[in-house]
């Protein structure tokens, strides 16, 4: 029997044991690890700071997420000997692998930020990139009752880039409702020379952010946190108080990818962008916010590079060459508040267009423009994450990008 | 695509000023650009920047981002900042002549 080993029951790991059960020779055995028993989808923790309660169906079993046929092993990996083809356990033998799947996700680390964890964490600092954090805060956010709120992205890559600046959308909304807007300033402090990584949509969000009133600092590296006098600085020591901060830490991929060598310094694996084998090994793939790729970290990413890295697992099982697949799809709502979100669609080489998705002229979404149909969408996703997304089942999006309905904007960028 | 001319030389560079062909490079193209961001007089510690900059970037094919560079290079992330006022990862890059790096993006 020769075993092909997923490690990681995320977003990632799953769709592709899914989709790959039904495929793989009859002498092939496939193994999931993933040592916690839940499933998280991880969008939904974005609505709980500000009032939703739906944590009840943002979890589920995570033996209910696979296919009949696939053997999911509640276990951690702590260490891989390629050379031997091993994978050390933390508890049970070690296992054997022929072809391996690292699907371990990314974490975050609040301890690389000098102050972060201090007296002030989940007091007056919170994250919401997690359930526990996502929950404290919104406990948090329901007892403020004016005064500066800081968003602040410490370093990139992150996932889900976009998330902070819904966050602070939503923000925007919440405390609208609550009518004491005119009493909370909102600050987003980012790394990033404007509201997102890639121009034509920067400069939107950036009016958005403008329009809304929430105040940008740029170029913004956070050094360290001072939580008792509560006061975020930079390396260029530049300060900004707040009174509540949401930080969104430094991402790093799992630890045994550290140990092992496998990874960049922050443990990200490095991958070949097209074909996303493993650069250093020829019998391990990678996919989802564990590769060291310029796509963005989303579920809908690790979902484009899904289909590739199942068919380049094949090939491999075949003998045959790879595909050169995957050409860094992204495509991810934007919630503006008020009901409405925005689409945005682009790859490693063509950056955010406007335009309709997924068919030119009838859409029906509407991509770099707030509309009420694309929050529907977003909400809706949480379905099509369980129902199709994680079952392996296709989207009627390519996981290569498509130009078709976009064009490219009139205004003239600064 | 624009040009732009660094002592005499000119040099193919993108939309935000990076060099687009990092076999251009050369130390005179770097005093140009450290000069045109403000960063001025390059000194001891910043050639130790650019040339770990470079070399990591010949062996790896992409410039190394600001995290590489401080755990790296021998320069902490305090100097860094000092030096490359504002963006070190972006701006080390530059001057060396190489794409903005990866975790820039
Ligand atoms: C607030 C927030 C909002 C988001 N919104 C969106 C959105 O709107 N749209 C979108 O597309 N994406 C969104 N995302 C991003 C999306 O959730 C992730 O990109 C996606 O889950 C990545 O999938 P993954 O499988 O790579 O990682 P994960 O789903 O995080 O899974 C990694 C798995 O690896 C396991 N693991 C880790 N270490 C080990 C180990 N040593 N041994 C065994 N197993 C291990 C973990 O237990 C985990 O189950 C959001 C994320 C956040 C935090």
């Amino acid at each position: 029997m020769k075993h092909l080993v997923v490690i990681g029951g995320g977003t990632a790991g799953t769709l592709v044991a899914n989709q790959l059960i039904d495929r793989l020779p009859a002498d092939w055995a496939l193994t999931v690890l993933d040592p916690e028993p839940t499933h998280l989808y991880q969008p939904g923790l974005l609505f709980l700071p500000f009032g939703a309660q739906d944590e009840a169906r943002m979890v589920r079993p995570r033996e209910k997420t696979f296919k009949r046929g696939i053997l999911w092993l509640r276990e951690g990996v702590e260490e891989i000997d390629t050379a031997g083809r091993r994978i050390i356990l933390s508890h049970q033998e070690p296992i054997p692998y022929d072809l391996l799947v690292l699907a371990t996700g990314s974490r975050i680390c609040p301890e690389e930020t000098e102050g972060l964890l201090g007296q002030a964490w989940q007091k007056s600092i919170f994250d919401f990139y997690t359930l526990e954090g996502a929950q404290k805060l919104r406990a948090a956010l329901k007892d403020f009752e004016g005064g500066r709120l800081v968003v602040n992205v410490v370093e990139m890559p992150i996932k889900c880039p976009v998330a902070p600046l819904e966050f602070l959308f939503l923000a925007d909304a919440y405390f609208t409702r609550r009518g004491i807007r005119d009493r909370v300033e909102l600050v987003y402090a980012t790394p990033l020379d404007g509201a997102f990584t890639k121009p034509v949509a920067s400069h939107l969000l950036g009016s958005m952010l403008e329009e809304k009133g929430i105040r940008v600092e740029s170029e913004f590296n956070a050094g360290s946190v001072d939580g008792e006098a509560k006061v975020l600085q930079s390396w260029d020591e530049r300060k900004i108080p707040f009174d509540l901060l949401v930080t969104v830490p430094t991402h790093k991929g799992a630890h045994f990818i550290e140990a092992a060598g496998l990874g960049d310094e922050l443990a990200f694996v490095a991958t070949e962008p097209a074909t996303l084998k493993a650069k250093e090994h020829d019998n391990v793939f990678v996919l989802g916010d564990a590769t060291d790729l310029p796509s963005s970290k989303a579920g809908s990413v690790a979902h484009f590079q899904g289909s590739v890295v199942t068919e380049n697992l094949l090939r491999a099982i075949h003998g045959r060459s790879l595909t050169e697949g995957f050409d860094g799809h992204s495509n991810c709502f934007i919630e503006s508040g008020f009901g409405k979100a925005m689409l945005i669609d682009f790859n490693y080489d063509v950056e955010p267009l406007p335009g309709k998705f997924p068919w030119p002229v009838v859409g029906p979404m509407q991509l770099l423009k707030e509309t009420r149909l694309n929050h529907w969408g977003k909400l809706a996703f949480r379905w099509v994450y369980w129902n199709a997304l994680l079952p392996g089942r296709s989207l009627p999006i390519s996981h290569r990008m498509s130009m078709a309905g976009k064009y490219k904007p009139e205004f003239v960028l600064p | 695509m624009a040009s732009r001319e660094y002592q005499g030389q000119t040099v193919e560079v993108d939309a935000e000023g990076f060099l687009e062909d990092s076999s251009q490079w050369t130390r005179d193209i770097a005093r140009g650009i450290a000069e045109e961001v403000g960063i001025g007089e390059l000194n001891e510690k910043h050639w130790q920047v650019i040339e770990f900059c470079r070399k990591d970037a010949e062996a790896k094919g992409d410039a190394p981002g600001l995290r590489r560079i401080s755990k790296l290079s021998g320069v902490n992330m305090k100097e860094l900042y000092k030096l490359f006022p504002k963006g070190p990862g972006k701006l080390a890059a530059r001057v060396s002549g190489l794409k903005k790096p990866h975790s820039c993006i």
